[in-house]
């Protein structure tokens, strides 16, 4: 297996004054390229912490990122982050929000009328082309994430980081952007890490599904390969027996061998 | 049982929906003669009431500094006194002896130039302690004890080291507006999102790209706050400073009148300086609006 991102050994402590909390323990894990990995854990256990590891937002405290064999230890395009509130910045247009990736990472590479040519490009992946001149705050929650998308996919990364990119939309708002999601990803081939605490959402987008133990100290307790040939059809998938075992999989995981452990 | 229903409510829904948008087609437009009389009745619900109260204020005013003898001038006689300052504003007979308009001009032009300087310098002194922590610690407690000295203490240290009236007076406005300025800047810096911080983060903005285009429009909000509560307190400040270094200015035009007893003269400056003020603050806030559009609402 070729491994093109590898988390090797990742140990995670937050230190405040003398208490110290251990959040993650021991996290390995190679994901190939084109790869759609899906992490999966109960609130708390870390797994927003292990996703700021990757894009280099926040160290580990021992171990490391590797991406193509090099160590990766602070943020940068290679890593887009489409974030759980969408994270657009609001006194900028949509059409801006994206520019303002592209004219950074493309600053040498791409004339002017390229990049902007690009940032339509990419508009015109997510369906947002004809908002281009509106404000963030003059669309739906749907629509600010799939800029969102625009803006990581925009910045060319060799993986793209989901942290929970679908948790504050609506089911059908929901459903509708992991449709769009998977058509992006056959489409262009993107290696994609996702946070996530859907389990069906796993099952459906995924090819492998990490899933975290509770924390403290939270672990990969299992890998799950997601045999399901793409593309994939939701409709088709509910009554197929090998989506309904890796779904069944991963919610014992989740709610009989790791139950959520509620703070008294 | 369910399925030959849903079927049937399908194929009936078809014709409906496509019928549907012919019967939307009736355009309503109210004619102009109700847009009109409509903004007519908008702006007279706010202009009305301020109008009868001021008219009953001036009426008061009258009945009680009518009398003989009356300490202070019933409104008609402070019209009847200040008609050719009114009408005037510009005239120039050399020295003080000028119109308001070059009265209050000079008293715009130092405010113009203190607060520009503190505008620049409190927003740079702000940016300075919302980034750094050891910069806060170092400086907040500095400015909380220096932001509460009254502005005219100020004045005769100012003229010590100036020894000139023109400086002191900018000097004066300079500091008394800056903390308003250099306190809101770093709220506004402090408080800029973490997500916003993180996208600059993985786009890879240089220090230089994060002031411009996060930093300054995130704090945007925040820094018009505090310029505007500068603007107040410069406006306020430079009355109170020209009365005590004289010259051309409204305030030691004000100190001119009571020292001739011109008492007419000093409320007619006293509505200029009321009005400016209120002038200042809308502009400021306008500005605000206009530079903050978007921000504000998330």
């Amino acid at each position: 297996m070729t491994a093109y991102l590898k988390l090797d050994h990742i140990d995670k402590i937050f230190t405040r004054g003398a208490a110290s909390t251990e959040v993650l323990k021991d996290i390995n894990l190679t994901i190939e390229k084109g790869e759609y990995v899906s992490i999966i854990g109960h609130s708390g256990c870390g797994k927003s912490t292990l996703l700021n590891i990757i894009a280099g937002l926040t160290n580990a405290t021992t171990g490391g990122v590797l991406l193509e064999n090099r160590e990766v230890n602070s943020p940068g395009p290679d890593r887009a982050v489409v974030f759980q509130n969408h994270s657009l910045l609001p006194w900028l247009t949509v059409y801006e929000n994206v520019r303002l990736g592209v004219d950074k990472v493309f600053a040498k590479t791409k004339k002017r009328a390229e990049r902007d040519a690009w940032v339509m490009h990419n508009l015109n992946l997510v369906q947002m082309a004809h908002a281009k001149d509106k404000r963030p705050s003059e669309i739906s929650g749907g629509m600010k994430q799939r800029v969102g998308i625009a803006r990581a996919l925009a910045m060319e990364p060799k993986v793209l980081l989901l942290d929970e990119p679908f948790g504050a939309l609506d089911a059908l708002t929901r459903a509708h952007l992991q449709d769009s999601v998977m058509a992006l990803h056959q489409k262009l081939g993107n290696t994609i890490l996702m946070i996530t605490h859907d389990v069906d959402e796993a099952v459906l987008l995924s090819d492998r599904i990490v899933m975290m133990t509770n924390g403290p100290s939270a672990r990969i307790g299992e890998v799950l390969e997601v045999p399901l040939a793409r593309p994939r059809k939701r409709l088709e998938l509910a009554t197929n027996t090998t989506y309904l075992k890796c779904r069944q999989r991963v919610l014992e995981f989740l709610y009989e061998r790791h139950r959520f452990v509620e703070a008294a | 049982m369910n399925m030959p229903a849903t079927k049937i409510e399908v194929e009936t829904a078809k014709p409906a929906s496509a019928a549907a948008p012919v019967v939307a087609m009736t355009p309503k437009r109210p004619p102009r003669s109700e847009t009109y009389a409509r903004m007519a009745r908008e702006t007279a619900v706010r202009v009305i009431p301020p109008l009868v109260v001021i008219a009953l204020l001036l009426l008061v005013w009258e009945l009680v500094c009518r009398r003989a003898g009356s300490a202070l001038p019933p409104p008609s006689k402070v019209f009847k006194d200040t008609k050719e300052l009114i009408l005037d504003p510009f005239f120039d007979h050399g020295g003080i002896d000028k119109g308001l308009f070059w009265h209050l001009s000079a008293s715009l032009q130092r405010v113009a130039f203190g607060y520009s300087l503190s505008a620049i310098a409190g927003i740079a002194l702000g940016v300075l302690v919302g980034q750094s922590v050891w910069a806060m610690r170092g400086l907040d407690p500095l400015f909380q004890v220096l932001r509460t000295i009254p502005p005219l203490a100020w004045l005769p240290l100012s003229l010590a080291a100036f020894r000139d009236g023109q400086p002191s007076a900018i000097f004066v406005i300079f500091i008394t507006s800056i903390w308003p300025i250099i306190i809101n800047t770093a709220v506004g810096v402090r408080n800029i999102p973490q997500d916003y911080r993180n996208v600059a983060a993985v786009v890879q903005l240089n220090p230089l790209e994060f002031f411009a285009k996060i930093m300054i429009p995130a704090a945007a909000p925040y820094i018009f706050t505090g310029l505007r509560i500068g603007i107040g307190l410069s406006w306020l400040a430079i009355v109170a400073a020209e009365m005590l270094i004289g010259g051309v200015g409204i305030g030691f035009f004000i100190w001119d009148a009571w020292n001739s007893s011109h008492i007419s003269e000093i409320i007619l400056a006293l509505f200029y300086v009321g009005i400016i003020g209120f002038v200042l603050d809308r502009l400021i806030a306008g500005a605000g609006k206009i530079v903050t559009r978007g921000t504000a609402l998330n």
